[in-house]
């Protein structure tokens, strides 16, 4: 599909490793509003808390969490959807937190982004063309040899037939649309894509038809990512070092062999031990991983717990958690980059134990009487 | 799973083999574009206590298929072919109100976003309470004694409170669990989950499988068991029916069909999904091309425009001639069965390892 792309040559090529985007104590609270007659904030969603992570040149960094962990929340504020509440963000050494529009014009074509849903986000009523080659016209870019050509380059590179330049979005499925995305995040040529579950609205079938294309494109082109996404498989997969969120707060970060073998903090191990997968061993159950199952749902983020935000469903939560907040840092035993935010850490393995944790008081119930 | 032979009218006992047994089942719909045949052809019997898992990729006909089980497809333009005997009772040519003496009560439905399958209007309580009033003539202080024990059993903590809260003043995985005990509440022989996990977190969806699991011990019902992710089929399902286009592809008991799959579509699906142990140095293998358009369905093998095992068959058969899916285990593929032992051993299971 796309095995002879065509591949155009980085203009400025910068070191492989070096950070490309950092970001320092983010932020973003979403005000509640409420009361009569007077509407006034009475709350706040805090929606991210005070986040650090660095992307470097050329690197995929996967965030991954369940739903209002604040992963697209981070996203949109990195892409400057959004606007933080605290915090800095710095790309390329240039502080762009609070950057006015003409200041980030610049930075807005280096940073791309990939969004979750093909259907709402191509606009209906603009041929794929046009939607491709918005980009350049907005930021007032003639490459050679014009930009139809070049938006039909850039629909080869996505494995698109380049004839369908007049087809409109409806005339293409789920997966080819999503492949138009991917296209239009391509046209300026970005250093940087944020990819925001691009691959979860997707069958089976046509998730790993993306997946290989947005592998291709970030070994190829040399790009950054920042690939946000729930399903651990694909994020794996995909990224070289991994941050898990859990309420507004990196609980666990370090590169893939760490976090999916060695995880140290109690949720990412919760978090790996939910994951149904196939075991293709013929001995049956799930070949000797741990069995974790936690109790109830994730605390609203309006009123998250104090301390560590995870000791209301934690197996080892103690006073401590309660009133100190654990530091990310790089706990004993760890490997270097590997940080974690617990007090009292786990064992970095993800075999079964001798006894399986399950806090559910329903499941525990019903486990006992069986 | 067990094929029956069949026996119309007369009610299978209750204990022996199929309880709900699907016979050439087809279903179209009539739609401005032409006619949609969303189920073409499809047989399945499931049994109590078990579970059969269907996999599928949107527009298989999997969801379509459990919603005529339980006539809830608009009768003014489908057309239903076939037969689905239910403990003995044709549910087809059933009239609407022996309909209604079926539905949550002999057969219930999970359905995938609790937030819609529920009314925001009535307390999750009453709710609960009402299948049980209509069916089994309840008070309304036995329904709501009732609707409060079920809610304890599938894990609602403080149940006498919740019972009067209103579905929006819970969250996703309580919903889920507060449709649980909707379906079980009067004890159902079988019980439809139509991707009931999908909308839930991975953490929460482990605990609602767990709890399905343990609460089909406990009720013995039959579930179906419709998901598109074949690791939550490997954890719920006794045996699994992969769909494609409409029909049936592959059919077999949970190990059978994972470990020894047959049809180039399963090896497809196996291959194509990353796992938390797959090699990371090798791209995916995703399958070819896009799921067909029902309308105009691709001629002989709904699968062979996707499919790369095509010339391993020779001369045009896959073209030509629809391969049928035979009774017990079996995989609808031109392919001979030799042919798909070795091509699994030899190409396909070194990619999975």
């Amino acid at each position: 599909m796309t095995e002879d792309m065509v591949l155009p040559a980085q203009h400025n090529p910068v070191t492989v490793g070096e950070p490309l985007l950092e970001v320092s104590g983010l932020t973003k609270y979403f005000p509640v509003k409420g009361g009569f007659p007077i509407r006034r904030t009475i709350g706040h969603v805090q929606a991210v808390d005070g986040i650090d992570l660095t992307v470097r040149v050329g690197e995929s960094f996967g965030l991954v969490g369940e739903s209002g962990c604040g992963k697209s929340t981070t996203g949109r504020l990195i892409t400057r959807l959004l606007e933080p509440t605290n915090g800095s963000i710095s790309y390329r050494g240039q502080d762009i937190s609070h950057a006015s529009r003409r200041e980030l014009a610049p930075v807005r074509s280096e940073i791309q982004m990939i969004f979750q849903d093909p259907y709402s986000s191509l606009n209906p009523r603009q041929t794929v063309g046009k939607i491709i080659s918005g980009p350049m016209e907005i930021n007032g870019i003639e490459p050679d040899g014009g930009r139809e050509k070049r938006v039909r380059e850039l629909l080869e590179i996505v494995g698109l037939n380049p004839e369908h330049y007049n087809r409109f979005p409806h005339e293409f499925s789920g997966g080819q649309r999503q492949r138009i995305g991917v296209a239009r995040a391509l046209a300026l040529e970005p250093k940087l894509i944020v990819a925001d579950e691009p691959v979860s609205a997707l069958d089976v079938s046509i998730q790993a038809q993306v997946v290989n294309l947005l592998q291709e494109v970030q070994r190829e082109l040399g790009i950054a990512f920042l690939f946000i996404a729930h399903d651990l498989a694909v994020v794996r997969h995909f990224s070289q070092r991994v941050a898990v969120m859990y309420l507004g707060k990196i609980i666990e970060v370090g590169d893939r062999e760490a976090i999916y073998t060695r995880p140290r903090h109690p949720y990412t191990h919760a978090l790996l031990s939910a994951v149904p997968e196939v075991s293709l061993t013929d001995d049956g159950d799930s070949a000797g991983r741990e069995r974790i199952r936690l109790a109830g749902d994730v605390p609203s983020p309006i009123s998250p717990p104090s301390g560590c935000r995870f000791r209301t469903r934690c197996w080892k939560a103690q006073d401590k958690c309660a009133t100190e907040e654990p530091p990310l840092v790089q706990i004993s035993g760890n490997h270097a980059g590997h940080l974690t935010a617990c007090h009292f850490p786990e064992d970095p393995t993800t075999e079964a134990r001798d006894e399986d944790i399950v806090l559910d008081p329903a499941l525990a119930a019903l486990e006992e009487e069986g | 799973m067990t094929t029956l032979t069949k026996d119309a009218g007369t009610p299978a006992p209750a204990d022996a083999g199929a309880f709900l047994s699907v016979r050439d089942l087809h279903v179209s719909f009539k739609t401005e574009d032409g006619v949609v045949r969303a189920v073409d052809g499809l047989s399945f019997d499931v049994e109590r206590g078990k579970t059969l898992g269907i996999v599928g990729e949107s527009g298989s006909g999997k969801s379509v298929t459990n919603l005529t089980i339980l006539g809830l497809h608009n009768p003014q333009f489908t057309t239903v072919e076939g037969e689905i005997l239910l403990d003995g009772q044709e549910l087809i040519t059933a009239r609407e109100s022996e309909l209604e003496k079926v539905r949550g009560n002999k057969a219930a439905m999970i359905f995938q976003d609790p937030l819609t399958a529920l009314s925001p209007y009535y307390t999750v309580g009453r709710q609960i309470a009402e299948p049980f009033m209509k069916h089994r003539g309840a008070s309304k202080r036995a329904a709501w004694d009732r609707a409060v024990e079920m809610l304890a059993k599938v894990g609602i903590p403080n149940p006498k409170e919740r019972a009067k809260d209103y579905p929006h003043q819970f969250s996703g995985g309580m919903r889920q669990r507060a449709m649980i005990a909707m379906a079980l509440v009067c004890d159902p022989d079988l019980l439809i989950a139509d991707e009931p996990t999908t909308a839930l977190d991975v953490t929460v969806q482990a605990q609602i499988l767990d709890l399905l699991k343990d609460l089909q011990q406990e009720f013995g019902s039959g579930i179906i068991f419709i998901t598109h992710d074949l690791g939550v089929i490997a954890d719920m399902a006794d045996d699994i029916m992969v769909m494609y286009a409409g029909s049936a592809v592959e059919r077999g008991t949970t190990n059978e069909v994972l470990r020894a799959p047959q049809h180039p579509y399963t090896w497809g699906l196996l291959n194509s999904m990353p796992r938390l142990d797959s090699d990371l140095g090798m791209p995916l293998n995703p399958i070819p091309g896009a799921p067909p358009s029902l309308l105009t369905p691709p001629s002989g093998c709904r699968f062979h425009p996707r499919c790369t095992f095509q010339d391993r068959v020779g001369g045009t058969r896959c073209v030509t001639e629809r391969p049928l899916l035979a009774p017990d285990r079996a995989s609808a593929c031109h392919l001979t069965a030799d042919q798909k032992r070795t091509i699994f051993l030899e190409e396909i299971k070194p990619r999975l390892a």
